[in-house]
């Protein structure tokens, strides 16, 4: 029997928007019945997931309940890299429509891979995530995330298009066209990273563009944590309401989880996504309302299962219901990581990668430090290298090459531009012998 | 004929070549001839002092990156002409100059200047040949 809430709810939500409101009992049935499918898939499929589950002496059948996800063993991003590219898929090529990749810790990508069943999934998850931030068919999004090999621009995309909205594939630079567009084309919605609205306000400003005068009055930001002073800020600047939208490739991309407008955390697309948290150094899963490490199973997708995937995101899963009516749960909105990766204008970019594409060049030892600020809303990353007796060299034009060949390797694995810095040796802070990797001066 | 000169890696930012000049001082090295190449954010400090032997010593010693090059100190007339007549020289030898500077001594009538060569062997051959004088390093040490 439903609550009269629950009632008005889905009858006032798009057709697509109906599974977030599933009465908790039916939704709890039906994350089980798909947790079994889905385990089902990956062990008879995924060869590195059964030889896993043969460690831990369990099959399918050991889930009864979804109290017993907790037997499963956790996957972890290394898990990808290891089965680089396609050891961890459950589909058949034929069967697979589309891949992506984003960095993994060292110089290879990881890869991700999407039945056509898949990209519908995360059309519909994304669909419903823009619908909860009060958008619907008749509003123009723009999409200034990268289109690409990135999840973030395409993910947008099918979502925005799915939803019945016209869409503007922008992807990411050329601020004073994104300007261009959103005015002459009445744009009401816009996709992005949050530091890159910030730029584009600054843009707009500088073009004598009052974005308040605007259409827009929505920004789904995400793909980089940000904190509620940074919304404050582009509130009160542009006059448009800002969203958090979370989402990782291994899982699906943007649309994982959203807010919806009443900002109180952001709701996981339960249906299929299950979400934990659990203790970063125990694995221990931990009660509702505690902070910790967000772990996440795909419920149903097809070409790639991931069961129990370590995010190293920290949040905490909120406690009671959304006064917006979805049964779904809410995570808190992520604001650091259990490991070292850095989230720059939307990469990842962990400091192995920077260790690995250094000592591709001759003479280079990684005696490095990466410095972030952030200059007009976007990151800036900064690689310091100090130069050692082997690199050092009495002419300009032969540090000037060493300078270009630091440069190229870390353009290359890093798919961001960085400022490469040439410091003298022994300047790099060290605490214990141990450099520190990593100077973060961006602020909110 | 040759001259050792030592250069020393040095980043674009007030202060950063006090330091190994400072040390320098204390132990008593007397730099002869310096030259500052720069970039936007780094500079080479090429140094000529009375001991390399020991400069390098003391500047690795303290962790400063340091390398010894071999460099030629050549003897020009100090008037119109006289630069000219060096590079005539090298003319069709395949010698390259990486990069030269003036030594701040004058000699009477005759300047010195330094230079570093990609090849300074056939440089020797053809300044020789040209009859065009070379300092030796006790000399121009001394």
């Amino acid at each position: 029997m439903m609550n009269p809430t629950l009632e008005t709810c889905v009858t006032n939500c798009p057709p697509a928007s109906v599974p977030d409101y599933l009465p908790a009992d039916a939704l709890r049935a039906l994350q089980l019945r798909r947790l079994q499918a889905v385990v089902t898939r990956a062990w008879s499929q995924v060869l590195p997931f059964r030889a896993r589950m043969d460690e831990c002496g369990l099959t399918p059948e050991g889930i009864r309940s979804l109290e017993d996800i907790a037997k499963l063993p956790f996957t972890q991003k290394s898990d990808l890299r290891d089965n680089y590219p396609f050891g961890l898929f459950a589909s058949p090529m034929k069967e697979i429509v589309r891949l992506h990749a984003s960095s993994g810790t060292t110089g290879k990508p990881i890869v991700v891979a999407y039945t056509k069943q898949d990209i519908d999934v995360w059309t519909s998850v994304l669909g419903r995530a823009l619908a909860g931030c009060g958008l619907h068919r008749g509003d123009i999004i723009q999409v200034a995330y990268g289109y690409g090999l990135f999840t973030g621009g395409l993910g947008a995309h099918y979502g925005a298009e799915g939803l019945g909205a016209t869409v503007v594939p922008a992807s990411g630079g050329h601020a004073d066209r994104q300007i261009m567009l959103m005015k002459d084309f009445g744009v009401t919605a816009m996709c992005c990273t949050p530091t890159y609205f910030l730029h584009l306000i600054d843009v707009a400003a500088e073009m004598g563009v009052d974005m308040k005068e605007l259409p827009i009055r929505a920004g789904v930001f995400g793909a980089e944590p940000w904190t509620d002073a940074m919304r404050a800020h582009i509130e009160k600047m542009s006059g448009i309401e800002a969203f958090d939208i979370y989402g990782l490739s291994e899982i699906i991309g943007p649309g994982v989880g959203c807010e919806c407008r009443r900002h109180q955390g952001l709701h996981i697309f339960e249906d299929h996504f299950y979400p934990e948290v659990v203790d970063p150094e125990t694995g221990a899963t931990l009660p509702e309302g505690e902070l910790g490490e967000l772990v996440l199973t795909t419920l149903s997708k097809q070409a790639m299962p991931m069961i129990r995937y370590r995010t190293h995101d920290i949040t905490r899963l909120l406690p009671g219901r959304c006064a917006c009516g979805r049964t779904l749960r809410r995570i808190d909105r992520i604001g650091r990581r259990s490991d070292d990766m850095l989230i720059i204008r939307g990469v990842n970019v962990f400091p192995s990668q920077v260790e690995t594409a250094l000592l591709t060049v001759d003479g280079a030892l990684p005696h490095f430090q990466i410095i972030l600020t952030r200059s007009q809303g976007l990151d800036q990353m900064e690689v310091q290298v100090e130069v050692t007796p082997n690199m050092f060299n009495d002419k300009i034009g032969a540090l000037q090459e060493l300078h270009g060949k630091l440069q190229h390797a870390l353009d290359r694995v890093l798919g961001i531009r960085v400022k490469v810095t040439l410091v003298e040796a022994h300047t790099i802070e060290r605490s214990e012998g141990k450099a520190k990797r990593v100077i973060d001066r961006r602020t909110a | 004929m040759k001259i050792q000169q030592i250069s020393l890696f040095a980043e674009n930012k007030p202060g950063h070549i006090s330091s190994p000049i400072r040390l320098l001082a204390r132990e008593g090295v007397d730099i002869r001839a310096l030259y500052l190449a720069d970039t936007q954010d780094y500079g080479i400090l090429r140094l000529i002092v009375a001991d390399w032997k020991k400069a390098a010593a003391l500047l690795e010693a303290h962790g400063f990156v340091a390398k010894v090059t071999e460099v030629l100190a050549v003897e020009v007339p100090d008037g119109p002409g006289g630069l000219a007549d060096i590079l005539d020289a090298l003319v069709g030898s395949g010698v390259n100059i990486e990069y030269m500077y003036a030594f701040p001594y004058v000699r009477g009538d005759r300047a010195i200047l330094i230079f570093r060569f990609n090849d300074p062997d056939a440089a020797i051959e053809r300044l020789q040949a040209a009859g065009i004088n070379l300092v030796a390093s006790e000399e121009l040490l001394k």
